[in-house]
């Protein structure tokens, strides 16, 4: 790791204003991605924003008809959550399938969404589901947020307190892990409700998290995994990489949603 | 330099440490708890599985800073006044290990599956929850025969 | 607590350190005023190095000092060696090209060390290392082995035109090629043996220290033979000469071969604790072990084998590719030659075998042993073309094997093998029986109606073990011999430490050769101490690898209990006032034959170091003995592993539902500990078959260069294993032992793969089956039915 100086925010008014004066900093929430990638020198923040003391990042409620669960809240708690299991069980499950048991315990989901990885889970879960992550800031709808490789529409000096996921009719969740990495080779998110039918897919695409449109009508019609019969997805615009090409990632986008579908 | 303060297999533990330092480096080389070990840097071995607050964590992937206040539990902390533990014994009788170098990281990932899911673990169950483990001499075989009788034991 | 016996499934001595978080590998041990050392890595394949720049480095804080090759140079340092010669065809030597522990004008892989930081801490190390520039001449990389040969192919060494290292070759090309030609039926197969990167999850590490007062060096290091390390670094490298030269490998967290060799690392961190007047530590981060610990395996191969119309196999024809790395790593050049060819034949009669072997240099990490060691690219050969050759001929492929076995020993292959002693037929019944083979078709049926494919795949393998008789070794090109040694030094009081040249790193050999020690001395297991890994200890040993522990180092143990036993019965005879010849030595006591009169093990212990009761001037006082083994000829293990597979068709996932291993290793002494063995090899060779593969680009760099990439066994990748035996013993040693170390991994690689082929109808599935590879395979399957209907 490149030297950095630590910071222990109080409260996200205190991590806000440390992340103002700070000069070149980063937010360290569970860390799962970030130490990694610090040990490897892949980057050299002057100073880390720890959020790890922040009560007020945490929790998860039902607001109405809205699930919110807090930036800082752990994988682990989202999968154990009788409340999420209530509410969308399929978001549990998706929880349940990150990483490993050591990494869900100090894992959260605002990292997990700020971080964007192309190949984690929630980002699927949040555009399916037509999220909205609150911020320090604003409040951004998932279909505003994603932008990409580990981009996202969060400002330099932004912070996401917690993710609301409106609740659907029904939702589902199939991933297909990477044998090596166990990420999503290819993880397909479907649901119907509030925010529309929406089928959303990560692992598979080149430039991230992206839906199916065509799936999404025939879903729209009937929300049966029959629904998906007949409808292939191109391989232009897929990942292909040692561990999957693009067209087999196409096959497997099909057979995940239908699996998806099903267990909704 | 910080210190950093917290409660290591139940005594009171400090250190003056870079913030760069890594919890695992705080036990190997301030404490001098060579027992959690190193394996990897990409946070999937498992080597440096300790408990942190009653919860598995990989201590390569944490910060020593972040475990400020913490209640931290190392393979050294598990046997009681040179009593092995349970799952312990289990690994011996059921040659749950070889080289030894994954068991203090395979034990306490074993000891939280135990916190978690009970004391009647299938095979299925123990092969999942061991995701985060990696052994390269046993085939796993009879690790996982050793935490599901520990488990047992542990009753 | 009583003796123990042979074949007893002790618990071992050695758990409750490691359970308890008291192991002592290296990277445990602190040396005062110790200090860091960080290795500045080339990060291309192929490049001249035009100039390095750490004026900046050296004055960063904490540095004490940066060195590079030319300090190698000026110091004398020399190169790292190959310690196996193989000649071509032609009979010339291999080519081996110099390998400097620090990389000297020229860089030839990624990871290749171009400069060493020495710090106080190892982060200033690593800012330092950081902060060189080294300005690199980039060449064009030769990293592709089917291409490392072609003409206009980058030339890696100046001696070596067409990377080529040797061009081996074994056996009667001529009476191969007429019996292909006579034969009823040829079967053909292309073979990729996928590169493999070992992952002991111990990542190798050093600690070199240098005694200003004595003049002597102590090297701690994780080490399968720390006397052949010493050796080595001594007599080749010229460090320091042997008898000021102290090398220890403590508690080591696997080896799997990859602690065998001599790395640059180790070389460095002694030679550099010289310079800098301070211990000197290492260890590898898991990055560095994927880039540069020896990788395994990676062959390329084409074979041919000749069935006439009997069914009965003739003649066997292998050519193949490889890859030995960018430089000749220790025993890099024995592995795809004398450790592969001479287990061609399997466990077949076959009249005529020929075998080419290129051993090719490439702009990779360097290749060399891995569990198996050639063996396991030799069982893919000739149980895959097996295999197919079966399937082609519409014979039952457990059929096929058993009527080709060979039935009588000893039996003279014509690849070198002198098989000494096996059952064949008898593993693979053994084998169908508990598999429940002949339900295999319900089995399948039930998966077909849940959607699933269903396969079964058998791997008769056999392999050479034991390594080796001195004499074979020396007459194949090996540098040193491979005897064993051991030395049982008996206190007075009784207590017995047993001192080896084996190296124990996950093993259980402080358990077994403890339990060997009690069973023949009658006395309890914790009245012995087995010491290892310490070359002031240890005389001499030549370490552990090849599954030699068992059948040499064992073997060793027992010549010297043996010599204890007579010379404490020399004792007894004074003491029990009886002629010597009369002393019989049972459970622990010697005894005065048809008499009562007896003494346990201890008294005549405590007598033989009094020495108040026997002439000193004819029997020496004292009780310790040493013993040297060299085997009569290498052990063959033998068994047959059955791989039941059900594969999800939509994804081409692969399941193992179920596996039966009956092996015969011989004489079992802990069968806990050898079924450990044994569910380890197996999970090896499903992580070959299934998910392991090192990659590298067109440009040599290295695409799974973490577990991000690299896929490794989990738990849940794998099944419990049906492990059982069958028995023959080994009449080349004194316990009949075989060894059972590798076993696993050389079976299982081609059981899933027959397996796999099985179930989904096509023969052309790749090493790792992916589920992208199975895939693919099931659409084209599904093609060619299509094509042919």
């Amino acid at each position: 790791m490149y030297s950095f100086a630590y910071h222990r925010a109080k409260n996200v008014k205190d991590a806000a204003a440390l992340l103002k004066k700070a000069d070149d900093a980063k937010l360290l929430a569970g860390g799962q991605t970030l130490i990694p990638t610090l040990k490897q020198r892949l980057a050299g923040p002057g100073a880390l924003i720890d959020l790890g003391g922040v009560k007020e990042l945490t929790g998860i409620a039902l607001k109405g008809k809205v699930l919110v669960i807090g930036a800082m809240t752990r994988h682990a708690e989202v999968a154990n959550s009788k409340v999420v299991k209530k509410a969308i069980p399929a978001l549990a499950e998706l929880a349940e399938a990150i990483g490993d048991p050591a990494v869900r315990n100090v894992g959260t989901i605002g990292g997990s969404v700020a971080n964007n990885d192309p190949a984690a889970d929630y980002p699927a879960a949040c555009l399916a589901l037509g999220a909205t992550i609150v911020t320090s800031k604003r409040k951004i709808p998932a279909d505003k947020y994603f932008k990409g490789l580990f981009e996202t529409a969060l400002a330099d000096d932004e912070i996401i307190t917690a993710v609301e996921f409106p609740l659907p009719k029904k939702a589902g969740y199939a991933k297909f892990p990477n044998q090596a990495s166990r990420y999503a080779l290819v993880g397909v998110f479907a649901s119907t409700g509030p925010a529309g039918t929406r089928v959303a897919v990560t692992g598979a695409g080149e430039s991230g998290v992206f839906r199916v449109a065509e799936m999404e009508k025939a879903l729209d019609k009937n929300f049966s995994a029959k629904s998906l019969d007949g409808i292939a997805v191109k391989p232009r615009g897929l990942n292909t990489d040692i561990h999957a090409s693009a067209e087999y990632r196409a096959h497997l986008i099909g057979v995940m949603a239908k699996r998806a579908v099903a267990a909704a | 330099m910080t210190t950093v303060t917290l409660t290591v297999n139940g005594r009171p533990a400090s250190a003056d440490v870079d913030a760069r330092t890594l919890l695992v480096q705080l036990l190997r080389e301030h404490l001098h708890l060579t027992g959690t070990h190193v394996g990897c840097d990409t946070s999937q071995c498992g080597a440096c599985v300790v408990h942190v607050n009653g919860r598995a964590v990989k201590s390569c992937t944490m910060l020593a800073l972040q475990a400020e206040g913490a209640k931290v539990v190392t393979i050294e902390g598990v046997a009681s006044n040179g009593k092995l533990h349970p799952m312990q014994e289990a690994f011996r009788e059921h040659h749950g290990l070889q080289c030894g170098f994954c068991t203090p990281g395979m034990i306490m990932s074993a000891l939280d599956i135990v916190n978690r899911k009970g004391n009647n673990l299938d095979e299925h169950t123990i092969r999942e929850e061991l995701e985060g483990n990696l052994c390269r001499c046993t085939g796993y075989h009879n690790i996982v025969k050793a935490i599901a009788a520990g488990a047992k034991a542990m009753r | 607590m009583s003796a123990s016996s042979i074949g007893a499934s002790e618990r071992r001595t050695e758990d409750k350190r490691f359970i308890t978080g008291r192991g002592q590998y290296t990277d445990d041990i602190r040396r005062p005023y110790q200090t860091h050392a960080c290795f500045l890595r080339s990060p291309h394949a192929h490049a001249t190095i035009k100039g390095i720049d750490f004026k900046k480095a050296s004055k960063m804080p904490g540095v004490l000092a940066i060195l590079t090759g030319d300090d190698i140079a000026n110091d004398k340092i020399g190169n790292l060696i190959c310690g196996w010669m193989v000649l071509s065809k032609d009979g010339s030597p291999m080519k081996a090209g110099p390998h400097p522990a620090l990389a000297q004008g020229k860089v030839r892989y990624v990871g290749d060390s171009v400069a060493v930081v020495i710090a106080e801490t190892l982060d200033q190390a690593k800012d330092a290392a950081n902060a060189i520039k080294v300005d690199y001449g980039v060449l064009p990389a030769a990293a592709d082995l089917a291409k490392a040969r072609d003409a206009g192919a980058a030339q890696i060494h100046e001696n070596a035109p067409r990377n080529t290292i040797y061009e081996w070759v074994i056996g009667d090309e001529a009476a191969v090629d007429a019996a292909i030609k006579r034969a009823k039926h040829v079967t053909k197969i292309d073979i990729v043996n996928n590169r493999l990167i070992p992952n002991a999850i111990e990542p190798r590490a050093a600690i070199g220290e240098y005694d200003q007062g004595t003049e002597s060096f102590t090297l701690w290091t994780t080490s399968q033979n720390p006397h052949v390390a010493r050796l080595v670094l001594s007599a080749f490298i010229g460090i320091a000469p042997e008898h000021k030269f102290r090398v220890i490998a403590p508690d080591v967290g696997g080896g799997f071969g990859s602690k065998i060799f001599i790395y640059p690392e180790e070389t460095v961190c002694i030679w550099a604790s010289k310079k800098v007047g301070r211990p000197v530590r290492w260890t590898a981060e898991r990055n560095e072990s994927f880039q540069a610990d020896a990788h395994g395996r990676d062959h390329i191969t084409h074979a041919e084998l000749a069935i006439d119309e009997k069914g009965k196999i003739t003649a066997l024809k292998v050519k193949t590719l490889a890859n030995i790395g960018a430089y000749m790593s220790t025993f890099s050049s024995a592995v795809p030659t004398f450790l592969y060819a001479p287990l061609l034949s399997g466990q077949y009669e076959i009249p005529s075998i020929y075998c080419e072997v290129d051993g090719v240099y490439t702009n990779t990490a360097p290749v060399d042993a891995y569990r198996g060691a050639g063996r396991p690219e030799a069982c893919f050969v000739i149980e895959r073309i097996v295999e197919v050759a079966a399937r082609e001929l519409h014979i039952d492929p457990a059929e096929f094997r058993k009527k080709n076995f060979i039935k009588s020993f000893p039996y003279q292959t014509p690849v070198a093998s002198l098989y000494d002693a096996g059952d064949y037929p008898g593993a693979l019944d053994k084998a169908l029986q508990q598999h429940d083979y002949k339900n295999f078709g319900k089995r399948k049926a039930e998966s077909e109606r849940n959607g699933k494919l269903r396969g079964i795949g058998f791997s008769s393998y056999i392999e050479a073990c034991g390594v080796a008789p001195s004499a074979v070794a020396g007459s194949l090109g090996c540098g040193v011999g491979l005897w064993e040694s051991a030395e049982i030094a008996v206190t007075p009081t009784g207590m017995v430490e047993v001192l080896t040249g084996s190296h124990s790193h996950g093993q259980g050999h402080e358990t077994t050769f403890a339990q060997l020690v009690s069973a023949k001395l009658g006395i309890p297991m914790d009245h012995i101490t087995i010491v290892h890994g310490d070359t002031d200890k240890v005389q001499f040993g030549m370490g552990t690898y090849g599954s030699r522990s068992g059948a040499v180092g064992m073997s060793a143990i027992v010549q010297a209990v043996d010599k204890v036993i007579a010379k404490g019965k020399q004792v007894a005879a004074h003491i029990l006032e009886a002629a010597e010849g009369d002393i019989e030595f049972s459970d622990g006591r010697f005894k005065v034959a048809g008499t009562d009169k007896s003494a346990a093990f201890g008294e005549i212990a405590l007598a033989a170091y009094v020495a108040h009761k026997f002439p000193t001037a004819q029997i020496e006082p004292g009780l310790k003995e040493h013993a040297f083994y060299d085997p009569t000829n290498f052990t063959f293990p033998a068994g047959t592993h059955i791989c039941e597979v059900e594969i999800d068709p939509e994804t081409g996932v692969t399941e193992i539902a179920k596996w039966t291993a009956i092996d015969d290793f011989g004489t079992v002494i802990n069968p806990m500990i050898v079924e450990g063995q044994v569910h380890g090899g197996i999970a090896q060779g499903v992580g070959q078959a299934l998910l392991e593969n090192a990659v590298y680009d067109k440009n040599g760099q290295l695409v799974t260069g973490s577990f991000m990439d690299y896929c490794m066994p989990r738990a849940d990748n794998l099944p419990s294993f049906d492990v059982d035996y069958v028995f023959t013993k080994c009449p080349s040693n004194p316990l009949g032992m075989k060894g059972c170390g590798e076993a696993g991994a050389i079976a299982a690689p081609v059981a899933v793969i027959n397996a796999i082929t099985s179930a989904v109808g096509h023969e052309n599935v790749p090493m790792p089956a992916t589920p992208n590879a199975v895939w693919a395979a099931i659409q084209k399957s599904a093609k060619l039915r299509k094509a042919a209907e």
